[in-house]
């Protein structure tokens, strides 16, 4: 009897084992969120509360991806969705700071509700159509639900926003929310729940419906699905997690203004899921960390982040379409090939001079934009820690100077790239890692 | 109430034909390439900016002219040297591109002219009272608005329905293979349209600059209205986007001059609605308050009520 006991258990163990190493990325996920606020340089408050922020905009993002990535939908107003959840999140904490029983980790439930509740009522109008006409009726739905928050001043608060107060309400285990780390951890539980739920959708029927849409919606249309119905699900679905980031964004922030849903958060979120890569889920929460990396340091060293910013978007538009996760699987195929260690060594040899001509292209802005934006701080100017006198013509002259000589080199070595790339693609080919047609 | 009448219909005319500069450029690129331009609105700005620069320079004539040359040339090496490159990867990417651009356009207007608004005022030589009606002036400057504005497009249309080129532009806009096949260089006609577009951007950008406020965020504020008017009007509609651009213009103006709300409807109405209602709110918005929302509450109705747009034909 005992022996049968003992062979369940260890049967069950197996199975466990099994389970757990299917989803090993999902818990190693979960693995890495709690133990980052306590890698030293994220220990403080500065690094939890950008750990936060990280969190907040991956779901945003991870929603954003389901819509163009997943579904083809591009998207110009999805920040309306966001920040009406995040009114929905701040109403429902200041009733709750006004005495209503409801722990405060559950109010991003709130905004997820209002996030699904208005993109069903939205969707409906304009997910009729794809493409081009999309992009359009979104934007303007965005300008109009932006321009509503601005009138109706009661309810939202206008452009200074209206506050609450996540410390004020039940303390389930003696938790205040009043230290960052607590709203970390009630973030990331959010964050890893949300993309769990999405990646989850993507398995359904209705969310390889969605793909198919994408890819061919008359083929979609005669096997019996509706596209319309199914942009309607998918944007709905969307719309609500969407609600759930603005929730987040209440609780972290205690103020939403009208600024939440304005088009600056809709164009923020795009440049997230698309330099990320859109034809990836992970590379959603990739985009998520790098801009909103480039948004908090960048901008503590220069004023000119959303030039930067903005060029890096049009980088990955005109050469790296599939986004930073397109790259990385990009170089999946030959990782195993004897040649890969060719093709990081032309990497190392090209990145020097492209960081060259990075490096004077920078100096040529920072130069500009100074005397432009700040004409009474005078000619000096501290960048890459030297001291510049921008009123003589010499950091002119080496600032061009590093652009050109980088951009000459670099052309020289590109071709040595390519070719590295050309014998690891063969020979993963002859191992059979590519299939033919596959190959690019 | 003649006069407010009178003179609102005056504005939002020259407010109109402003649009109707601007979406006509649009609309003209996107039925030729299935291009959503987002950078267009930028060009209007980009014409507001140069006009000021050249008429510090050298006065505000020549700057009439060569402030859309200006924009014209830029419009076409965005063509030639970045969305022809883009193309391939379909329009999703088109559009992101321009997107990209736009926010490029900003950083740079900014990095040239700074972030405030500059002080674009009216050219002395144009800023005068053209006529007194009902006691009150109406300025030189909008009459010339009006006056360049219609000047421009019955050129346009002789252009397009008198000459060769506009011939073979027409031509490519609903058969770019077989005008190709005629032995007609497609690619350069591409350069040309969006060349043409960018100019009458650019051209409205010179003349409204004075009217509106010259900031690196007016192509922002302007942009999502223009695209409002393309697809009201029916996308790929020259015609459309004509009515469409008066429809907003005028109503907008007049939306500005009313001083009611939903309450003094109520009051006429005898209907009453108690100041804790949750909607008490939404009755004490004033029409004149509510004005910058009607473009886009217009096209929340025209796509229930008529998806295609006023004039549109095309399925998108």
């Amino acid at each position: 009897m005992s022996d049968s006991a003992d062979t369940a258990g260890a049967g069950r163990l197996e199975a466990l084992r099994g389970w757990a190493w299917r989803r090993r990325a999902w818990l190693a996920a979960v693995a890495l969120l709690i133990v980052l606020p306590y890698v030293p340089g994220l220990d403080g408050d500065f690094g939890r509360s950008l750990l936060s922020q990280m969190g907040i905009a991956a779901v945003f993002a991870l929603s954003f991806n389901l819509l163009l990535g997943q579904t083809g939908l591009l998207s110009f107003g999805h920040a309306v969705y966001f920040g009406l959840g995040g009114y929905a999140g701040i109403h429902l904490m200041r009733a709750i700071n006004g005495g209503l029983p409801i722990p405060m980790p559950l109010v991003p439930l709130a905004g997820a509700a209002a996030g699904l509740c208005f993109g069903m009522l939205f969707g409906a109008l304009t997910t009729r159509r794809a493409g081009v006409v999309f992009a359009l009726i979104s934007l303007g739905v965005g300008e109009l639900v932006f321009a509503a928050m601005r009138i109706l001043q009661g309810f939202s608060g206008g452009e200074e926003g209206i506050t609450a107060n996540r410390g004020a309400g039940p303390h389930p285990f003696g938790l205040t929310f009043g230290p960052q780390l607590q709203v970390y951890y009630v973030i990331a539980f959010w964050t890893i729940v949300a993309a769990a739920l999405m990646a989850a959708f993507l398995r359904t029927p209705v969310g390889r419906m969605c793909n198919a849409v994408r890819d061919n919606p008359e083929r979609a249309a005669f096997i019996g699905y509706d596209p319309v119905r199914v942009r309607f699900v998918a944007f709905s679905v969307a719309a609500m997690f969407a609600g759930l980031a603005g929730g987040l964004h209440a609780l972290n922030y205690e103020i939403v203004a009208a600024e939440a849903v304005g088009a600056g958060r809709s164009g923020a979120v795009l440049l997230m899921a698309y330099i990320g890569g859109v034809h990836h889920l992970f590379g959603a929460v990739l985009g998520a960390i790098t801009v909103t990396w480039l948004q908090v340091s960048l901008s503590d060293y220069t004023t000119a982040w959303q030039l930067y910013l903005g060029l890096f978007f049009i980088a990955a538009v005109l050469y790296a379409p599939g986004g930073l996760a397109g790259l990385l699987s990009m170089h999946r195929p030959i990782l195993r090939t004897r040649a890969f260690f060719d093709v990081v060594k032309t990497y190392a040899a090209a990145g020097v001079p492209l960081l060259v001509a990075a490096a004077g292209a920078v100096m040529l802005l920072e130069i500009i934009y100074r005397r432009a934006t700040q004409p009474d701080a005078g000619a000096q100017l501290r960048l890459f820690s030297f001291d510049w006198d921008t009123s003589t013509p010499w950091p002119w002259l080496i600032a061009i100077a590093l652009l050109v000589a980088g951009g000459v080199l670099f052309r020289h070595v590109r071709p040595l790239v390519a070719q590295a790339w050309q014998r690891a693609s063969d020979e993963a080919r002859a191992a059979g890692a590519i299939p033919r047609e596959a190959t690019r | 109430m003649l006069e407010i009448v009178t003179f609102s219909l005056l504005n939002g005319v020259v407010y109109g034909l402003l649009l109707f500069m601007v979406s006509s450029g649009l609309t003209l690129i996107f039925s030729l390439m299935g291009v959503l331009n987002f950078a267009h609105a930028s060009m209007f700005m980009l014409g507001a900016y140069f006009s000021y620069q050249i008429g510090r320079w050298i006065g505000f004539w020549p700057a009439l002219a060569i402030a859309p040359l200006l924009v014209a040339v830029i419009g076409a090496a965005v063509e030639r040297y970045g969305l022809r490159h883009v193309h391939k990867q379909g329009h999703v990417a088109e559009i992101l591109f321009t997107f990209g651009l736009a926010y490029l356009i900003v950083e740079c207007v900014v990095m040239i002219w700074g972030r405030n608004p500059i002080e674009n005022r009216v050219p002395a030589v144009i800023d005068f009272p053209a006529f007194h009606l009902f006691g009150t002036s109406y300025p030189a400057y909008k009459v010339l608005m009006m006056a360049i504005s219609v000047g421009m497009f019955a050129f346009l249309y002789l252009a397009f329905r008198r000459t060769r080129l506009g011939l073979i532009i027409r031509a490519a806009l609903s058969h770019p293979e077989m005008v190709s096949a005629l032995g007609h260089d497609v690619p350069r006609i591409f350069v040309l349209v969006f060349a043409i577009g960018s100019a009458l951007a650019g051209l409205a950008g010179v003349i409204g600059g004075f009217a509106l406020l010259t900031e690196p965020n007016m192509a922002a504020a302007l942009g999502p209205i223009v695209f409002v008017v393309v697809v009201v009007g029916g996308l790929g509609s020259i015609t459309g986007a004509f009515v469409a651009s008066m429809l907003i213009g005028i109503v907008q103006t007049f939306a500005v001059a009313l001083d009611y709300s939903l309450l003094d409807l109520f009051s006429v109405l005898r209907v009453s609605v108690g100041r804790d209602s949750p909607l008490y709110e939404l009755a004490t918005v004033k029409i004149a308050q509510a004005a910058p929302l009607i473009p886009y509450l217009l096209l929340v109705v025209m796509l229930i009520v008529r998806p295609r747009g006023l004039l549109g034909t095309r399925e998108a």
